[in-house]
């Protein structure tokens, strides 16, 4: 062997190895290619295969929106419903997320038209429907009603919260009714379904939407795969709950890359604000 | 609630013994026809739908069903029930309106069928719209809770203007197994997570989600007390103005 691979100890190795940073690259949660971090763009997607990195609420509105402003930035969980170890994976979830609940919902403008968004956060409890998140997202569509604004709602979760109980379970009544009364104003709603997409929030205000979009790739479904395999012991295809995979059975109007997601928004908007 | 109350209420809500959803049809309605299929696609028999007359008046009748042996049990999936069970309930939850008809819903099923079809056929999207088209009907429209309620599944018919229980019934978010696996990492602590879920009628009440709680049908005079019941709130629901019960009835969810 050449004597210039010999000359380095372990701790010289451990050194020079510390100086290079462990994120340059990344594997795709999708196709598994590895692909240096900067090649994934503002947008972060994965240049191989369009999967879109899971983003959090900000970085998500920095890339659709063009102003925004949040409702109710405060509004968290009744402390009431809130034990010690519930308190404990909330604090958790708040450092991780830099976010009081799963959802961020406010008033923002795309290319110059005014409309109500939210955006859930999977770094937040696996973006799950808390009370809190429920209530954020009953108050966006009912001010949207009062406004006469259009509201896209961008979602990722895991599904109902197990810790609050029924309290998570009755979030999917109180928002699909509140999108009832949005749409019987004429009003239209536009759900970006994203990475991922599971339990109550799809069996409710995800599935409730006049144009349903969803991102390459994401997951999409109501039952999760292990509650599947558990159960029924058969192993589901591997991409049986993919947005391509809804969009061929007919659950999604059409799937569109982060890039072109703000023209496609604003275009369906204007091409939905006949309504009475 | 202590674990042996609340777990012993879990596994007589899932008894044998309980009260099948025919019988109890049956037992309650009179002039049951039982209407089949989504019109979209197939005929879930884990939702049986139909029309009736409760004390002589017309109702539409909704009803999960875990099937009366293992043969049917296994067609039913043991009361999981497909987006096509779903739809078939949509269907004559929009026909009720036509014909202005109540709506009355049996529930007791474990949850939605967890299965590759079920997903393909849009679970997700029919509980969506079964949820979306009951809280919608300008019709009275009562929810009764007489085995299991679990999850999304049963909320998909547990949308009316009150929601009743019978003593030995749950109603939960996620079975406490699936609680205990979820949460603890230990699916045998189920008796301790029924304990802390507060998944009983009792508890239930005292939290709202409830408006009451009868005695466990097990006897002709019991039935009959049911069905007493269900007609003096069905009559009462039926005397309001439609925009007064709506408002009541966006009012009962809005407050959650």
């Amino acid at each position: 062997m050449p004597a210039k691979f010999n000359g380095l100890d372990k701790s010289t190795l451990a050194k020079r190895m510390d100086k290079i940073p462990s994120d340059l690259y990344v594997t795709c949660p999708y196709c598994k290619q590895s692909v240096y971090h900067q090649k994934l763009g503002p947008f972060q997607e994965c240049p191989h295969c369009g999967y879109g990195f899971r983003l959090g609420a900000a970085a998500r509105l920095k890339i659709v929106t063009d102003k925004f402003e949040a409702f109710d930035a405060e509004l968290a969980v009744d402390p009431a419903l809130v034990d010690d170890q519930y308190a404990e994976k909330l604090t958790k979830a708040k450092q991780h997320s830099g976010l009081p609940e799963s959802v961020v919902t406010g008033m923002a403008t795309i290319d110059s038209l005014q409309v109500a968004i939210g955006v859930m956060d999977s770094n937040f409890m696996m973006g799950s429907l808390g009370s809190a998140t429920g209530e954020k997202l009953t108050r966006l569509f009912e001010e949207a009603t009062r406004r006469r604004l259009p509201v896209v709602l961008y979602t990722a979760s895991g599904g109902a919260r197990m810790q609050e109980g029924l309290h998570s379970l009755m979030q999917m009544a109180k928002v699909t009714q509140a999108v009832t009364a949005h749409g019987e104003a004429g009003l239209c709603y536009l759900v970006v379904l994203t990475d991922p997409t599971t339990g109550g929030v799809t069996a409710s205000f995800a599935m409730e939407a006049d144009i349903t979009l969803a991102e390459p790739h994401a997951l999409i479904g109501f039952t999760g795969r292990r509650v599947i395999e558990s159960t029924l012991h058969i192993k589901p295809p591997a991409d049986f709950q993919r947005a391509e995979t809804l969009l061929a059975n007919g659950f999604v109007d059409d799937i569109v890359a982060r890039s072109a997601q703000k023209a496609t928004i604003v275009s369906l908007l204007k091409l939905s604000q006949g309504g009475a | 609630m202590s674990e042996n109350a609340a777990y012993d209420i879990v596994q007589a809500a899932r008894s044998q013994s309980k009260i099948d959803s025919y019988t109890l049809i049956n037992g309650v309605f009179s002039d049951f026809h039982e209407l089949h299929g989504d019109r979209l696609h197939g005929d879930d028999p884990a939702l049986i739908g139909g029309v009736g007359r409760l004390n002589g008046r017309p109702v539409t009748i909704l009803a999960t069903n875990k099937g009366r042996d293992m043969a049917e049990g296994q067609a039913t999936h043991f009361g999981g029930v497909s987006p096509d069970g779903y739809r078939k309930a949509i269907r004559l939850m929009k026909q009720s309106t036509k014909f202005n008809r109540p709506i009355v819903a049996l529930i007791n099923t474990p949850g939605a069928y967890p299965g590759v079809e079920a997903e393909y056929g849009g679970q997700g999207e029919a509980i969506a719209r079964s949820i979306q088209t009951g809280l919608g009907q300008p019709v009275p429209y009562l929810s009764l809770i007489f085995g299991e309620a679990g999850s999304g599944g049963a909320l998909a018919l547990a949308t009316g203007d009150e929601v009743w229980m019978l003593e030995k019934s749950t109603y939960s978010v996620v079975s406490p197994e699936g609680y205990a696996s979820i949460l603890w990492r230990d699916g045998k602590l189920a008796d301790q997570a029924a304990a802390k879920m507060k998944l009983t009628p009792s508890e239930l009440l005292a939290a709202g989600f409830v408006d009451r709680v009868l005695p466990e049908v097990t006897t002709p005079e019991t039935l009959s007390a049911l069905t007493t019941q269900l007609d003096l709130k069905i009559t009462a629901l039926a005397k309001l103005p439609v925009a007064e019960l709506m408002a009541a009835r966006r009012q009962r969810y809005r407050q959650f």
